[in-house]
């Protein structure tokens, strides 16, 4: 499946680029309405960008009153991610979507980098998400924790369905002219091209680590990105930053990915899953997390 | 709306700042004040502009080349292809008794298209320096003014105003004029209501500009 990643389209005023996709995946929703981040919120860096909105949204009220019915209407599977500032947060937000047809997976969005958390663990939180709801759960995971294959094995232990990885790491740009940060908050999350890699190895662990479907995005330009990402063991693809750029990319890298999967001899690109995991062709590097300098 | 790649016809100087022309493929100008994202060669993220002219067969925009998107746009050479989206976002209102257009500095960018949608009427812009003024020949029925002059002090009374330029010159222009129409800038990474990076306060709340404007009511 191609899927945006979440924050990165709005299926209410694209609803032409929502419908190009198997599924929408909402903004996080928090429990309360959120105004976001003072600007500067954005900022272009050497292979990437910055972002700081802050988890601007309606929040679950108006969210469920206002915006799933009209989300309903795309015709697309909908897929909500939940934020929050302690489990409680996110086990209610679950319990409120539990009875919601048109609602077809949660994702708990356990690491969003402009918020400051109170770090209550991932395993907590989908533990008590999966007593509120029987809907799917994936747990969105930073690349940005010392032992994410730890985290990725808690989650499926706690109830965990899926893995999205990875959300965005933070960074910070400084005006030349200045020296000070571009953006309002100082610091923000990084995303596009300079994060592929890092999304990569995240993907390639956790897959070692729990062979659980993963929705693997981050820096996704291309459908050969894309296909890199499902050979270390994404099942699925989500697509965020470049649609900024280009809101016609989910028709582009689905073509460009079925090319990819032909000119290698396979039917399908699923025939490319977790490839990078079987016996290495050359004697050389393997994929084991233990094998980095 | 729609995105196209669309082939430079040419690239020319206007003072400090550049026009640039591209053919227009089927992608429709559009109301004056609405804006365009332009693809910035070797750049992640396309930058905004405010389409400048329509002549026919074409779509022109007015550039002002301050840091590497619009650097690159201003270096583009006839026969380039980059990709055009749009058109974006809000315009002005052209139902109106008495039009008065109101350009700061780069500014002046969405009124030559907008003077001919109006049938061109009067016009008052301000400029950092003669060498900027030189972009005042884009805009028909215009008076000039350059610095120590503001445009706000050649502003008279009981006009409909249309005004786009820095954001001091905006808020000064507001307190003259409280129903004038405004279009805004923030920096922007998609244009079309994905992202929520343009945020700004509009009646006490955070909103995005690409949607709600970038041209809203002063009042
Ligand atoms: C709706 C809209 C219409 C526009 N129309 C035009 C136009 O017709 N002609 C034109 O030349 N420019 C226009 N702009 C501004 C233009 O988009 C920016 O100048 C451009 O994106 C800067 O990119 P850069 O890479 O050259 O510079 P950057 O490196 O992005 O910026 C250089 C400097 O300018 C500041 N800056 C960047 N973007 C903005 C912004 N949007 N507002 C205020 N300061 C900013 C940065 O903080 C930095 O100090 C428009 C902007 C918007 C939102
Ligand atoms: C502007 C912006 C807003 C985002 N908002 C959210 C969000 O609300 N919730 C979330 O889980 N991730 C959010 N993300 C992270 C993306 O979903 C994604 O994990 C990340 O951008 C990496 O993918 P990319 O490189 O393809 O953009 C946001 C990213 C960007 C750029
Ligand atoms: S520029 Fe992305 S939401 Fe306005």
């Amino acid at each position: 499946m191609l899927l945006n990643a979440s924050g990165c389209l709005d299926g209410l005023t694209a609803p032409d680029v929502a419908r190009s996709l198997d599924a929408f995946v909402t903004k996080t929703v928090t429990p309360l309405p959120r105004d976001g981040n003072a600007p500067v919120r954005i900022a272009e860096t050497d292979v990437g960008m910055l972002n700081s909105i802050g988890l601007a949204n309606p929040g679950i009220d108006r969210f469920l009153t206002r915006n799933l019915p009209q989300l309903a209407e795309l015709g697309v599977p909908i897929w909500v991610s939940v934020g929050g500032f302690e489990t409680d947060d996110y086990a209610d937000i679950c319990s409120r979507l539990d009875d919601h047809a048109e609602v077809s997976a949660i994702e708990l969005n356990v690491s969003c980098p402009n918020v400051e958390t109170p770090a209550d663990s991932a395993a907590e939180i989908v533990s008590a998400s999966r007593l509120a709801t029987r809907k799917p759960l994936w747990a969105k995971l930073s690349p940005a924790v010392p032992g994410i294959a730890e985290v990725a094995r808690a989650a499926q232990a706690s109830g965990a369905d899926g893995l999205s990885l990875v959300n965005t790491i933070r960074g910070l740009k400084l005006d030349e002219r200045t020296l000070r940060p571009v953006l309002g908050p100082g610091q923000g999350g990084l995303s596009g091209p300079a994060l592929k890699p890092i999304a990569l190895a995240a993907v390639a662990t956790c897959y070692r680590a729990t062979q659980m479907p993963i929705v693997g995005m981050g820096g996704v330009q291309t459908g050969l990105d894309a296909l890199e990402l499902i050979a270390v063991g994404a099942r699925h693809v989500a697509l965020g930053t470049v649609l900024f750029a280009d809101p016609d990319a989910p028709a582009r890298v689905r073509a460009e990915l079925h090319a990819a999967a032909a000119t290698r001899g396979w039917n399908a690109y699923e025939d490319g899953y977790a490839v990078a995991h079987e016996e290495t062709l050359s004697a050389g590097a393997t994929l084991d997390e233990r094998s980095s300098v | 709306m729609r995105r196209e790649r669309l082939s430079v016809v040419a690239n020319e100087q206007v003072g400090p700042y550049t026009l640039l022309r591209v053919a227009r493929g089927a992608v429709d100008p559009g109301v004056p004040g609405q804006f365009f994202m332009l693809e910035a060669p070797g750049r992640l993220l396309p930058r905004p502009m405010s389409l400048c002219l329509a002549p026919s067969g074409e779509l022109a925009f007015l550039i002002d080349p301050i840091g590497p998107g619009t650097v690159a746009l201003c270096e583009l050479a006839q026969g380039e292809n980059i990709n055009v989206f749009g058109p974006l976002g809000n315009g002005f209102v052209l139902d109106l008794d008495r039009p008065l257009l109101v350009g700061g500095g780069i500014g002046i960018a969405p009124l030559p298209f907008l003077s001919e949608s109006l049938g061109r009427p009067p016009a008052v812009l301000g400029f950092r320096s003669d060498r900027h003024a030189e972009a005042a020949g884009l805009v028909p029925n215009a008076q000039c003014c350059v610095e120590p002059t503001f445009v706000t002090e050649l502003i008279p009374e009981g006009m409909d105003v249309l005004a786009c330029g820095p954001e001091p010159m905006l808020h000064a222009v507001r307190a003259l004029a409280p129903t004038a129409q405004l279009a805004w800038e923030a920096p922007m990474a998609c244009g079309y209501g994905a992202c929520y990076g343009c945020a700004v306060e509009i009646d006490g709340e955070l909103k995005r500009l690409c949607v709600e404007g970038p041209v809203l009511r002063a009042a």
